[in-house]
């Protein structure tokens, strides 16, 4: 997956005519049809990359400069958007996205404890994606679920009342598509027996 | 619409959907068919009933009879027993934490008893995708009322005389807002309304957005003949995606009606509204960062004056309220000024929303009239704290807030008294912390948040938020001393003063809070070198009692990083050189053995790097 990224990429400056036309398109037209939805807006370049971002998981160098093209706007405008909302991921973000709540009421139940589990049972830290590209860590404030603190995201599911155990279980799938599995030692239903 | 017999609502929050309402929905509309009655029990989603904690929650109308905690597995029962028997299954309804018999109806629940709903009205009784349900609670009533036979001055006149505040922030008269905005000359005027929700820990907008959409669009079209708008913005989070689409089914469905869109219900007047996503900054939450944000810009908040009244939107007269303002509007108009009024304190007036949560027994949103004690809250509708803890404090007011302890539970809750308590109604959030929660810890908490919430464009801000979590960091590591408390209260005054938004001015208030409050919590980590509640981990430390161990290997097979040893029938231990202090042997050791012990004051950690004597605890 990486290798095709890249060569896209390098294709830009090097390869044939008919691949370099090919590997920007993609972009291109992936942006050209989001701007025509906004009707061309330069406003609108925020739901812009947010829709792209959901259509390609992440944006790309090539997708943002795309979009500048598009909006007829300046590159680095773009760029400036990008980086400053964070909600943006300008890296590859793997095929699961794992999500720790870390707002106040998430906190004061545990959030960080639960944050820390995840980091060891990934071997990610937060806001790392795995080399394989199959598993994302993010950590957020707060998704206005309170009451079921301390609260993890696994691909859009929300699960409540966090704890070690739970996340043992609810991760398990992840792990075992081929993840980075550093400590997949503990058994399952630790601590249930007595 | 089909009209049957009795009606299940099920509730479809956010809380209710992840702990599986669809699941529920589902099984009770195959066992009704299956049984044969569903002409007589119609089954309906409804929006967040507040009450999230007991999710999945079911309502049934009209016996009021309120379920909770349930599964597809209860659906057969259910079904048999009340709808088709006529006899409620006590099994499945509400305990009060501190145990009793079930209470059958919602509102004989303590958790709900003690509210006053006028922005919850519709919660839990209606679909929020479906307008027909909203306009048969007197929905779009005000602004046809607005439109059809009030002035522009008469609407902000109504507003004003209502003493409607803005929910979100600071408290600002809408009324007088409007006015403002009204009587500037320039056009296009816009409307805009503030769903960034940044709080972290408050969730009342999200839940008003999901529950009922056309409130707020009822809101922002009586506003926009008050101001003479044609165009406004609903700007929401990024993080709500089922609040982005319950405001967008709500849309087309009031363009459908004629009630957006050109010359509305025949009165010739003209406006829309357009969604806008936010992208996870919780400065943008701020007026003019927000403005910047529709703009398609980076969100900078900029100097006020002027105010976006004056000079918003692309440089137009611009009136931004916040959700929970913008709902309070249609009950305003429908219901006259006199009515609000009538509710809250002498400067507060009408209800507020809160979203009570943390170390609380009855975590979910409330609403209740202004002036209300801080007491009746956590104790009678919240249900005390869990566990048979101590209450400490209440944190009111997210990021710019501040904590509120035991001393003054008696406080009336309007905007004035919190702030003179040292604290600030801010968007609502109110979280609950007992005894295991250490007030040093929340104070550096909020710090790391606002120092990676600021845009950066200050210096003041920028630099200060970060000196002073810097402090409250090496405070929690044992390692602050005396002086870092006086350095902290300099540069909380110079942030204050320097900053330029209300996120820098703000961010030092968690930490003056708490040290008015709780100093001798901090003299505990700097003199003592001791957490008192327990949290802060270089602070703490864990063994294992051999006298209680049983030798059962929960805590063994618990423990993250393996730095527990043992075998079955011997006594463990833990090695303090490997231990994370993350207090997973606490929670496996069960509750008859308790062999884990958390002690708080030995300074783990100190023999390694060979620093400061470890004293004795
Ligand atoms: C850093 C910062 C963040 C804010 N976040 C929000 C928010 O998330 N929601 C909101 O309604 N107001 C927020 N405000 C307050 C707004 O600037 C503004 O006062 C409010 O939207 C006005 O609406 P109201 O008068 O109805 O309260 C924030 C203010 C600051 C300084
Ligand atoms: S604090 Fe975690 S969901 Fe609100």
């Amino acid at each position: 997956m990486q290798q095709r990224r890249t060569a896209g990429v390098a294709g830009r400056g090097q390869a044939s005519p008919g691949l370099r036309r090919s590997t920007v398109s993609a972009e291109r037209a992936a942006a050209r049809i989001v701007v025509r939805k906004y009707g061309g807006q330069r406003r609108a370049v925020i739901q812009i990359l947010q829709d792209l971002q959901e259509r390609l998981r992440w944006l790309a160098p090539e997708t943002l400069e795309a979009v500048a093209l598009e909006l007829k706007m300046p590159p680095a405008h773009v760029t400036s958007v990008a980086t400053f909302y964070k909600s943006f991921s300008l890296a590859p973000r793997g095929r699961h996205i794992c999500t720790v709540c870390m707002g106040t009421a998430c906190h004061v139940r545990g959030g960080a404890t639960v944050l820390e589990h995840f980091e060891r049972k990934l071997g990610l830290r937060a806001g790392q994606t795995s080399p394989d590209r199959e598993v994302t860590l993010e950590r957020v404030n707060c998704l206005g679920a309170c009451a079921l603190a301390p609260l993890a995201v696994i691909d859009g599911r929300y699960h409540g009342q966090m704890n070690e155990s739970k996340a043992d279980k609810v991760l398990q799938p992840i792990l075992r598509a081929g993840g980075p599995a550093p400590d997949a030692g503990s058994g399952p239903e630790d601590g249930e027996a007595l | 619409m089909k009209t049957a017999r009795t009606h299940l609502l099920v509730c479809a929050g956010t809380g209710c959907v992840s702990c599986g309402a669809f699941a529920l929905k589902d099984a009770l509309v195959a066992e009704i068919a299956r049984r044969g009655i569903q002409d007589e029990a119609l089954v309906v989603t409804t929006g967040c009933n507040g009450f999230c904690e007991r999710g999945p929650i079911l309502l049934v109308h009209p016996d009021g009879v309120f379920y909770q905690r349930l599964s597809p597995a209860d659906v057969p029962l259910l079904v048999e027993e009340h709808l088709i028997k006529g006899r409620p299954v006590p099994r499945l309804m509400y305990v009060p934490p501190e145990g009793g018999l079930p209470v059958p109806k919602m509102a004989d629940i303590e958790f709900f008893k003690h509210q006053r709903l006028i922005v919850l009205r519709n919660r839990g009784r209606i679909d929020p995708e479906k307008i027909e349900e909203y306009i048969a609670y007197d929905g779009y009533e005000g602004a046809a009322k607005a439109l059809e036979r009030m002035t522009p001055e008469e609407i902000v006149a109504e507003v004003s005389a209502a003493g409607l505040r803005g929910r979100g922030g600071a408290g600002f008269p809408t009324g007088r807002k409007w006015d403002l905005c009204r009587r500037e000359p320039g056009s296009p005027k816009y409307l805009i309304c503030n769903g960034d929700e940044g709080d972290p820990g408050a969730f009342m907008d999200r839940s008003v957005l999901e529950a009922d959409p056309h409130a707020i669009l009822e809101g922002m079209i009586i506003g926009a003949k008050a101001i003479g708008a044609a165009r406004g913005f609903v700007y929401i989070r990024d993080e709500y995606p089922l609040a982005v689409s319950r405001i967008g089914i709500a849309l087309r469905q009031a363009r459908e009606m004629g009630l957006l869109g050109r010359d509305i219900l025949g009165t010739g007047f003209d406006f829309d509204l357009e969604i806008v996503r936010g992208a996870g900054a919780f400065v943008s939450g701020e007026e003019t960062a927000l403005i910047a944000s529709i703009e398609g810009q980076r969100a900078y908040p900029r100097q006020r004056p002027p105010y976006p009244a004056q000079s918003g939107l692309w440089g137009r007269p611009t009136v931004i309220n916040n959700v929970e303002t913008w709902a309070n509007v249609p009950s305003i108009i429908r219901r006259g000024a006199a009515w609000f009024s009538s509710l809250g304190t002498e400067t507060s007036k009408g209800t507020k929303i809160f979203s009570l949560v943390g170390k609380i027994n009855n975590t979910g949103l409330v609403e209740v009239p202004m002036g209300i004690r801080l007491r009746d809250i956590v104790y009678a509708i919240g249900g005390g704290i869990p566990k048979g803890r101590d209450f400490k404090a209440v944190q009111i007011g997210g990021p710019s807030g501040g904590c509120i302890p035991k001393e003054l539970l008696d406080l009336p809750i309007d905007y004035e008294s919190l702030t003179q308590a040292g604290a600030m109604m801010g968007s609502g959030g109110m979280i609950v912390m007992d005894e295991d929660t250490c007030m040093v810890d929340i104070a550096l908490y909020f710090l790391r948040f606002t120092q990676e919430e600021s845009c950066g464009k200050c210096s003041p801000c920028r630099i200060g938020t970060r000196q002073m979590a810097e402090i409250l960091a090496r405070i929690t590591a044992g390692e602050g001393s005396l002086e870092d408390l006086e350095k902290l209260g300099t540069l909380a005054a110079t942030v204050k003063r320097g900053s330029l938004c209300g996120l820098g001015q703000t961010a030092p208030n968690p930490v003056l809070s708490t040290l008015r409050h709780f100093r001798d919590e901090y003299l505990a980590h700097i003199v003592d070198r001791v957490c008192p509640a327990g949290v802060c981990k270089s602070l703490i430390t864990f063994t294992i009692d051999p006298e209680k161990c049983v030798g059962c290997l929960l805590c063994l097979k618990a423990c993250p990083v393996h730095a527990i040893s043992g075998e079955r029938k011997k006594v463990h231990v833990i090695d303090p050189d490997v231990c994370i202090k993350c207090g997973a042997c606490l929670n496996a050791c069960p509750a008859k053995v308790r062999a884990v012990i958390k002690r708080a004051g030995d300074r783990a950690g100190a023999s390694r790097e060979g620093a400061a004597a470890p004293k004795d605890a």
